[in-house]
């Protein structure tokens, strides 16, 4: 129990924040129709209103819920306005982003602990190259990759890579560096080999390490698909949901895509989570 | 005679450095134009030398702080000049078209030659979105963490939510806010403002559960009241998590200042800039706006270190 009950509260202040706000900032244009049309509705008719607007400032939480069915359960999963659809191209490039850097990292992370030259070499550049906008890039590396006749899922994985890569190498150098003297010690005793000491020491103490890392860089990997999506000129995906949404003042379908990403993100990071769990339990880490 | 081989093992690290740089001037003459097997063998084996002279740089062990900080700094600078030189001999010696990747010395010449356009876009971009967003959200959160702090309630109740949010792509609401705050830097500040607040919100909260039982109690027997135990105890325990979470925002606010202009901005601006230099295929225009982001982004992320180590000198990973 515990959490649950603070959390469901917070959940409903935001949900009652939600339709509060969405009243008041909807409110200007029904009294601005209201003036126009020179009618004068009372007060508890146009709340009402400002709950149906086409194109709310800020939609009310049952319109996108109601666009969100729309366009996921009453649509085939193959119909270009399915939001299915969409999440399975932005996730599917988020995937293979994924885990390509999720390798990168790892390669990254295991050249650095054993090599002292790319320890000092390399990894101030690893953490240089994040604070670097890298997103600012997308646009060009799609653009210019697509000019070169490389389009699709490539451009969009490799911009996720990018930004996933970094948080795994990152925990990764340090998950493979936290068995203590001891225990390295224990191995040269038994005159273990560097690769039997990375297999058989350092890779299953990096574990827990990995996880952590993994879950900061899905989320990152799931941005950078969207982000990658914009500037394709809003062919299919969430980011060129969000895109075509703003284009054309369809609010609407702009929250009902970031609800779609939030859910995405939600889900991506609980199975990292799940695994986990399953994966140190197996190893008999479990606390 | 200890001496004589320190002083030794120095030297081979220093002579392949200068090998390198030899090579590297033949390779990059024999670029112009295009690279013949001539061309090639230089670059390789300047690459090959600049990687031996940063492992004999590694294997020393100087003795003194200043030199071991050399060492570091050197074998990241030599690292970083290889790069720089692999990408210019690469792209000039095998022709790669200047569209696909334009070799530095391109680059440079637009930075140099379009300085004023450049700073316009830094001051709208990032004086006034980034920084203003990051001062406002930063300020913000800490304040609400300060305040979710006194109700456990509340902590319980948001801790979680907090991290979901923290892990959401937030950016997906740039197209909203444009549209709510206008086309100028108000609606890159707001994204920016929503970007930072949940990463320093759960930074900060994590950081007021730093002071421990013991050190809170014996403020305590000290008789110091919230406000006392706030500032004297707590809030220096949470100064590491604190910059962590000012670190993290850092990059995460020149990201949102940049991408929230790709939904509609004035003419000025570094992402709109970007994406409408790419339109023209002005590429080299491009990467002169990406150097600025990265000098920007590094010097930001730089000054918050620096404030990191004078403020937090007396935590385990700030000693040496």
């Amino acid at each position: 129990m515990g959490a649950l009950g603070p959390v469901a509260c917070v959940l409903l202040a935001i949900l009652a924040i939600w339709y509060g706000a969405a009243m008041g900032l909807n409110m200007a244009w029904e009294r601005d129709q209201a003036a126009r049309a020179k009618t004068s509705p009372t007060l508890v008719e146009m709340l009402g209103a400002t709950m149906a607007q086409a194109r709310p400032v800020l939609p009310a939480p049952h319109q996108v819920a109601v666009e969100i069915w729309q366009t996921t359960v009453q649509k085939k999963i193959t119909s270009k306005r399915s939001l299915v659809h969409h999440a399975w191209i932005t996730l599917s490039a988020t995937l293979l982003g994924f885990g390509m850097g999720t390798v990168l990292g790892i390669a990254l992370a295991v050249g650095i602990v054993h090599s002292r030259a790319m320890d000092m070499s390399v990894m101030p550049w690893i953490i240089t190259s994040q604070t670097i906008p890298i997103l600012a890039i997308a646009p060009m590396i799609i653009v210019v990759l697509n000019a070169v006749g490389v389009s699709g899922l490539l451009p969009k994985a490799l911009i996720s890579t990018y930004l996933a890569f970094f948080p795994v190498a990152v925990g990764m150098v340090k998950g493979l560096r936290s068995p203590d003297a001891m225990q390295l010690d224990q191995m040269r005793t038994w005159s273990a080999t560097g690769a039997q000491m990375l297999w058989k020491l350092r890779w299953p103490s990096s574990i827990p390490y990995l996880f952590a890392s993994l879950k900061v860089g899905v989320a990152a990997a799931l941005v950078g698909a969207i982000v990658g999506e914009l500037p394709t000129g809003a062919v299919a995906g969430l980011g060129a949901r969000l895109l075509a949404g703003s284009y054309y003042g369809q609010t609407v379908q702009i929250w009902s895509a970031l609800i779609a990403a939030a859910v995405l993100a939600g889900t991506l990071v609980g199975l990292v989570g799940l695994a986990n769990r399953i994966v140190l339990r197996r190893m008999g880490m479990a606390r | 005679m200890i001496a004589r081989a320190r002083a030794g093992a120095g030297a081979r690290p220093l002579a392949l450095g200068l090998l390198a740089l030899l090579l590297a001037g033949l390779a990059l003459g024999d670029a112009r134009g295009g690279f013949g097997l001539s061309g090639w063998l230089w670059t390789l084996g300047a690459w090959g030398c600049a990687w031996g002279c940063v492992a004999g740089l590694a294997a020393l062990n100087p003795r003194g702080a200043l030199l071991h900080r050399a060492q570091r700094v050197g074998a990241a600078v030599i690292f970083g000049a290889t790069l720089l030189f692999l990408w210019q001999a690469i792209t000039v010696g095998a022709q790669v078209p200047t569209v696909l990747l334009p070799p530095p010395s391109m680059i440079a010449e637009r930075f140099a030659g379009s300085l004023p356009i450049l700073w316009a876009d830094f001051v709208q971009t990032f004086v006034r979105a980034a920084l203003f967003g990051y001062v406002v959200g930063c300020g913000a959160a800490v304040l609400a963490a300060l305040a979710i702090d006194r109700s456990p309630f509340l902590q319980a109740g948001l801790l979680p939510v907090g991290n979901l949010v923290a892990a959401l792509p937030i950016i997906g609401i740039a197209p909203i806010m444009v549209m709510w705050f206008g086309f100028d830097w108000h609606s890159k500040a707001a994204v920016v403002i929503v970007m930072v607040f949940f990463p320093m919100l759960v930074n900060t909260l994590e950081g007021l559960k730093a002071a421990e039982r013991m050190q809170i109690d014996l403020m305590r027997t000290y008789a110091a009241d919230y406000r006392q135990t706030l500032l004297k105890l707590r809030l220096p325990a949470a100064a590491p998590f604190l910059f962590n979470g000012l670190k993290i925002c850092s990059t995460l606010a020149l990201i949102g200042a940049i991408v929230a202009e790709f939904f509609g901005t004035p003419t000025v601006g570094m992402g709109f800039r970007i994406s409408t230099e790419v339109g023209r295929m002005n590429v080299d225009m491009v990467w002169a706006e990406i150097t600025v982001a990265a000098l920007a982004g590094s010097a930001f992320y730089g000054l918050i270190s620096v404030a990191e180590r004078l403020l937090t000198f007396w935590h385990p990973s700030q000693r040496r």
